[in-house]
């Protein structure tokens, strides 16, 4: 597909003797995970876009424009693309209002005629106090924040950002995360997001690409991802889904937020809650518990109406080898957003075990023990009950 | 004391001048793009290409002047050239010397120019290019003032080397006054007519001045190892 609309990437070639054989294609819009263990081909993979490596059998097409097909290569400058590298790599020439007006020699781009203006830019990212400094008189994460703004400010069509906190501390982590929130909430820019890390995935993106030894494991909406029993992250010891929620009610006298999603509601404690806002919620695999009939005289607050739509046991070499891996999906007909469950063996086997086959879509109680807000990892908002 | 000497000395101090300030200019002008080309290809000849250039360290002069006498001869290309203005050879001419200077210097300043862009690494260029820069443009506003350093410690040596010059220009260029009689040539020849007096103010102040450059680089180097951190 090379079509409007889309990010289309196909990279072949080897590299010493790693062999790098990706291909995905993913919306341009929003934020895209590149997630994979380190040496799976991430930068690589992020480098062959932004046209700083090439490889002989390539092809790039970003929104209908092609970088890189068999007969054509563009280089890096001429492709539009903001990269962050990890390490910030300002220019230790130059003070950071000049690193963040470089791409345009100088001159101060202004909205409406930029996609961003420098004004708006700064005050994203908090820039202001920092403008007449050199970049040796600025801490980690304020030199990573003037990378981002200076990527932002060449007016890119799409922004590569290369595991742009996994220097930094983890103070300096929360600290900038937010950041990066507000800058998905209000641009219509698309960003590429290398990590390793999946919390930082779960906090900003929307479509994941999972890669593994140089290939691409596959590509699509992140809890779709999350949740498939065949990929490695349903298994893994910290699995979970990412929900994508509105505040549908507030009960101040309880500080109770519920949080409205497809076909289910979460009640979640917060200190305050705009209805109609939007919020992100984590669900981590461990914390959900299965029950055949609803459960009478609990404290726990997230009693969810489901259905099974798969049971697997994990692989012998995965960190949760004795557990099932439930993928549930929300409502009573089944129909809504997807949540992911471990149990171990023999609570299955006690619940489930006359059933002589497992009936897809058996009705059963999700019942969640803990919700992670994720806008405020630096103090996680979670609901015990 | 100024009086005293001849005014032979400063015809021989103006012309070393002149002779390592163009020759600094040239240096840098031939210098600057081997080293970026050295310190960037990956052809497999480009050692061959740095050992080339750096053959002036350790060619004895006489040997380079030999060869530059032969290029630069009535028979040589440099006669071809000289008869375009109706001359007869580029040998025992300025412009012959300031061609057997930059050849002499050109390693002195290839290497530390070569240094600088090799120790700033691919990213700043990276990051350039990203940001929209051409690679000429990448070149002059990142590579070139990184690089700083090393053309400060380049210059320097370019200029000091052709001042301490003695035997390329005693082979090409011979011992003409106002044309191609430098200091070293200078001192030499008063060594040979007794005139001790002349010989040790020059000498003097040819090694005052060579204290003087060292350690101002040594100081510039230090320096921008701080700013550089």
């Amino acid at each position: 597909m090379k079509g409007a609309g889309f990010i289309a990437a196909k990279f072949e070639g080897q590299l010493g003797s790693f062999t790098l054989d990706a291909e995905f294609t993913v919306p341009a819009s929003g934020v895209t995970g590149l997630f994979g263990p380190s040496g799976s081909g991430k930068t690589t993979v992020l480098r062959c876009i932004a046209g700083l490596h090439r490889v002989p059998n390539g092809l790039c097409a970003v929104d209908g424009e092609i970088w890189q097909d068999e007969s054509s290569f563009r280089p890096a400058h001429r492709r539009g693309v903001g990269y962050v590298f990890q390490e910030a790599s300002l220019f230790p020439h130059l003070s950071v209002t000049r690193n963040l007006l470089y791409a345009t020699c100088g001159r101060r781009p202004a909205a409406p005629a930029d996609a961003i203006g420098f004004d708006e830019a700064v005050a994203l990212l908090g820039l202001s106090a920092l403008l007449d400094r050199a970049p040796d008189r600025l801490s980690g994460g304020e030199r990573q924040r003037v990378a981002i703004g200076r990527a932002l400010l060449s007016q890119p069509k799409l922004l590569l950002m290369d595991e742009p906190l996994s220097a930094l501390d983890a103070e300096t982590k929360s600290e900038i995360l937010p950041f990066l929130e507000r800058l998905r909430d209000s641009l219509s820019l698309p960003i590429i997001y290398v990590s390793h890390d999946m919390r930082e995935i779960e906090r900003v993106a929307k479509h994941l690409v999972l890669m593994q030894s140089g290939r691409v494991r596959s590509a699509g909406l992140l809890n779709e991802l999350q949740s498939d029993p065949a990929l490695p992250l349903a298994a893994g010891q910290d699995a979970a889904v990412t929900l994508d929620c509105v505040v549908s009610d507030y009960d101040a006298a309880y500080g109770l937020a519920t949080l409205a999603v497809d076909c289910g509601q979460f009640f979640v404690p917060m200190p305050k809650a705009a209805i109609g806002s939007r919020q992100r919620l984590t669900i981590a695999a461990r914390d959900v518990s299965l029950a055949r009939e609803r459960p009478e005289g609990t404290t726990i607050l997230n009693i969810l109406p489901c259905r099974i739509v798969s049971a697997t046991p994990a692989g012998a070499n995965e960190m949760v080898a004795n557990e099932m891996v439930v993928v549930l999906r929300l409502g009573a007909d089944g129909t809504g957003a997807r949540l992911l469950a471990h149990v171990t063996r023999r609570s299955w086997d006690q619940v489930f075990r006359d059933q002589t086959k497992l009936a897809e879509g058996m009705p059963v109680y999700g019942l969640v023990k803990s919700v992670a807000l994720l806008p405020t990892p630096s103090a996680p908002s979670t609901a015990r009950p | 004391m100024t009086e005293s000497l001849s005014p032979d000395v400063w015809i021989a101090v103006r012309l070393t001048i002149d002779l390592a300030a163009i020759t600094t200019i040239v240096v840098l002008a031939i210098g600057t793009p081997i080293a970026w080309w050295l310190s960037r290809t990956r052809a497999w000849w480009k050692e061959v290409i740095a050992t080339i250039v750096a053959m002036p360290l350790v060619l004895p002069p006489t040997v380079l002047g030999f060869y530059l006498l032969v290029l630069l001869g009535p028979d040589g290309p440099g006669g071809t050239i000289a008869g375009l203005w109706g001359g007869r050879t580029l040998a025992f001419s300025f412009t012959g010397l300031v061609i057997g200077s930059v050849v002499y210097s050109l390693p002195f300043v290839v290497q530390p120019i070569r240094n600088a862009f090799e120790a700033m690494g691919e990213r700043p260029l990276e990051v350039a290019a990203t940001l929209r820069a051409s690679p000429w443009r990448a070149f002059w506003t990142v590579a070139v003032p990184l690089a700083r350093p090393g053309f400060l410690t380049a210059a320097v040596l370019g200029f000091a080397h052709t001042v301490g010059e003695f035997g390329v220009v005693l082979m090409i260029g011979g011992n003409i006054p106002g044309a191609t009689k430098v200091l070293s040539v200078a001192i030499y020849d008063y060594v040979e007519t007794s005139q001790w007096r002349e010989a040790s103010i020059l000498s003097g102040g040819m090694a005052a001045f060579a204290f003087v450059v060292i350690l101002s680089m040594i100081l510039m180097q230090k320096r921008a190892a701080r700013v550089g951190k």
